[in-house]
């Protein structure tokens, strides 16, 4: 695992971009070979995509070639709902870019049989050839998507019941009204994303302090789901200061002294990147 | 490989556009449009002569883009509406000489210069023999790259003041016999086609005629008038929403007794109706002064109107309006020998421009005053005076000093500067 340290959440933004930039290019994708790639929701990465959508619109990059896979979607809440989860890729990511509707997969919460739309949804990252960067984020209680404290971590993509903890934290979109808000989404399950070939797991701010420290300093762990990912052979978790604050010293000395080497993978790709394992 | 939703093209090719429609979809980039009150930093994507839904198109349809536009950072704003104009370039709307819908063909055509996509068509106090001749080839028929569509007729007068009849010819006034249909019929002969009537509410038996007037879905207005405010608000509670031309033609505000202009703060409206009101913000007809009175007792009301006369556009000199002659001074237009106004030969961007410039207001809510607002007088809302989706494309595209560069309409552009 990397732990990527920066200062703050521009620089995570930034960070964060700029690597899924070169992945992509180094990837070098064509019509015969899409780049595919697993998306998140959410105000944590939304710095990313603004700066995704910069990069695109100098010309660093094309979403022409690359087919993405969102992880979760609200089950009930009509499509063109603004707090919708298609709304949010639509405003804040697909409608800048150059990727086309048929390459965008998000799953559909009012699908006629969640359970056939999660099954097809699985069958379609599959025939896609998987997942080549999945890109999350984390809750406070330690969640990747919806998979909340208790989900397998062998799960896949299936429904689930929100907890209440989401629920009222979602309230403020939903003008605090809790009878409006969803209680069940489809999510991608822990299993689905450690299929990933890479996953990049983005933390900011104090109150995922705890959670970053119960899934990268504690065990594997049923209640901290992210924590799964200590088992993926190449996960990146990048975060900025504040939500170091839970981590020990020692690790968080350890993994600053390594940046140097870190951020040859986010310079301005030529030719050749440098991987370290 | 993928799993594309391929509709004839091999695995790999991009599917093609053609879902919900084979038509062309144009997509207007760099630009902002004024959209929920504000202008946004938002593409404009229009097809088969609509406002498209872009998301709709991308989920629904995985429908993208034919061709694309750059306006190069400018404005897109809903094209101008308007509700008041005599004529123009020579032609005199009241005149039946000559071919009557040629010539206002011919203005419609020259109204796309000032951003006017949408206009209603105005006839001064004229006899019955007029109104009989030149209301039936008045017909409400969309814009096109001929010229801004025609959303009905505004018939200003006979029925009004002879104390403020300004411009208009007095042998030509009427009274209402007894206000219904008959009476109307007599005068009109046709009802059909007509959007707005301005009338004076004072004269008798205009209850009935306001009722049978509003009844049919035409605006009624109150002008060239000497009512008091409680004889307004009558002809406001028997359906009456507009008032020509404030200020103009009508008793001064008065603080004891408001006058017409009282309507703009008064609590005597019906619950869920509003008044709105005409000005002409030619710099001329009203002082900027009581524009910003206007404006800041009832911003939402205000509704931008060219008075426009036969003189608009030409060079200066004597020229015909209605049964009268016209004298044409720079910017002023009077009736012939007399310093009274006949009705401004400003454009409407022009008016645009100088109201925002006099009243401070911001560039949306000028431009709404000469889009929305009228749409929403005339109950078009729902297709004209807005870029909601779903709504007709008829747009224009303005720099920052709100010059119009280009005027489309039903997503076509019909002129460029």
């Amino acid at each position: 695992m990397k732990l990527i340290i920066l200062d703050d959440y521009e620089q995570v933004s930034e960070w964060t971009a700029k690597y899924i930039r070169n992945r992509i290019k180094k990837f070098n994708p064509g019509p015969d070979r899409f780049f595919t790639l697993g998306l998140p929701t959410g105000s944590t990465p939304l710095g990313c995509y603004k700066k995704l959508i910069e990069y695109h619109k100098k010309g660093e990059i094309s979403f022409q070639y690359v087919k993405t896979f969102n992880m979760d979607e609200y089950v009930g809440l009509p499509r063109d709902h603004p707090e919708s989860y298609h709304s949010f890729m639509w405003n804040n990511f697909f409608k800048h870019i150059d990727i086309r509707a048929e390459n965008a997969h998000i799953l559909d919460g009012n699908a006629s049989s969640l359970e056939k739309e999660c099954q097809d949804f699985e069958a379609k990252i599959k025939a896609a050839g998987g997942i080549e960067l999945f890109v999350g984020g984390i809750g406070p209680d330690g969640h990747i998507a919806f998979n909340e404290p208790g989900s397998s971590l062998v799960s896949r993509t299936r429904v689930k019941t929100l907890a209440m903890d989401t629920i009222l934290a979602n309230a403020r979109f939903f003008d605090g009204d809790l009878s409006k808000v969803p209680t069940m989404a489809l999510t991608v399950g822990v299993g689905t994303v450690m299929d990933a070939r890479e996953v990049m797991i983005l933390i900011t701010g104090s109150h995922k302090a705890f959670a970053l420290y119960k899934a990268l300093e504690e065990g594997v762990n049923h209640m901290w789901t992210v924590s799964a990912f200590q088992q993926h052979p190449q996960a990146v978790f990048v975060c900025d200061e504040d939500a170091t604050q839970e981590l020990r010293v020692k690790t968080v000395k350890y993994f600053k002294g390594i940046m140097d080497v870190h951020n040859k993978m986010v310079c301005t790709v030529s030719i050749s990147l440098y991987f370290f394992y | 490989m993928s799993v594309f939703k391929c509709r004839g093209g091999i695995s790999g090719e991009m599917p093609s556009n053609k879902s919900v429609s084979d038509a062309p979809i144009t997509q207007f980039v760099s630009c902002r449009i004024l959209k929920d009150h504000r202008l946004q930093w938002e593409d404009l994507w229009v097809r088969e002569g609509k406002i498209l839904n872009p998301e709709k198109l991308f989920f629904d349809e995985e429908g993208f883009a034919d061709h694309k536009v750059d306006c190069g950072n400018k404005i897109i704003a809903p094209g101008f509406i308007d509700v008041q104009i005599n004529g123009g370039y020579g032609i005199d709307f009241s005149q039946a000489s000559g071919d009557i819908r040629r010539g206002v063909a011919q203005v419609a055509k020259k109204i796309l210069e000032h951003g006017v996509t949408s206009f209603c068509p105005t006839l001064v106090t004229s006899p019955p023999d007029i109104y009989h001749k030149v209301i039936p080839e008045l017909r409400v028929q969309d814009g096109g790259p001929e010229g801004a569509g025609i959303l009905g007729i505004h018939l200003e007068g006979p029925f009004i003041s002879e104390q403020k009849r300004g411009a208009h010819p007095p042998k030509f006034l009427r009274t209402f016999k007894a206000g219904g249909v008959a009476d109307l019929m007599e005068t009109y002969g046709h009802l059909d086609n007509v959007a707005l009537v301005t009338l004076a509410p004072e004269l008798a038996n205009s209850a009935a005629a306001i009722r049978e007037l509003s009844g049919r879905g035409i605006v009624v207005s109150l002008g060239h008038s000497m009512a008091d405010l409680s004889q307004a608000e009558e002809a406001v509670q028997n359906g009456a929403i507009f008032i020509t031309h404030l200020f103009n033609a009508m008793l001064p505000f008065h603080h004891r007794d408001p006058g017409i202009v009282g309507l703009l703060t008064s609590d005597r409206i019906p619950p869920g109706r509003m008044v709105y009101y005409g000005m002409i913000a030619d710099g001329i007809h009203t002082h900027p002064a009581a524009l910003r009175i206007a404006h800041r007792a009832h911003p939402a009301g205000l509704v931008l109107v060219t008075d426009a006369v036969t003189a608009m556009g030409l060079p200066p000199g004597q020229h015909s309006l209605g049964q009268q002659q016209i004298d044409i001074q720079g910017l002023h237009a009077y009736v012939a020998g007399t310093t009274t106004l006949s009705g401004s030969i400003a454009t409407m961007d022009m008016c645009v421009r100088h109201f925002r410039e006099v009243s401070g207001c911001t560039v949306e809510a000028a431009l709404e005053a000469a889009s929305l607002h009228p749409a929403q007088l005339l109950g078009v809302s729902n297709r004209k005076g807005t870029l909601e989706f779903g709504t007709d494309a008829d747009f224009i595209v303005l720099d920052d000093t709100l010059t119009v560069r280009e005027t489309y309409i039903a997503g076509q552009q019909v002129w460029r500067k």
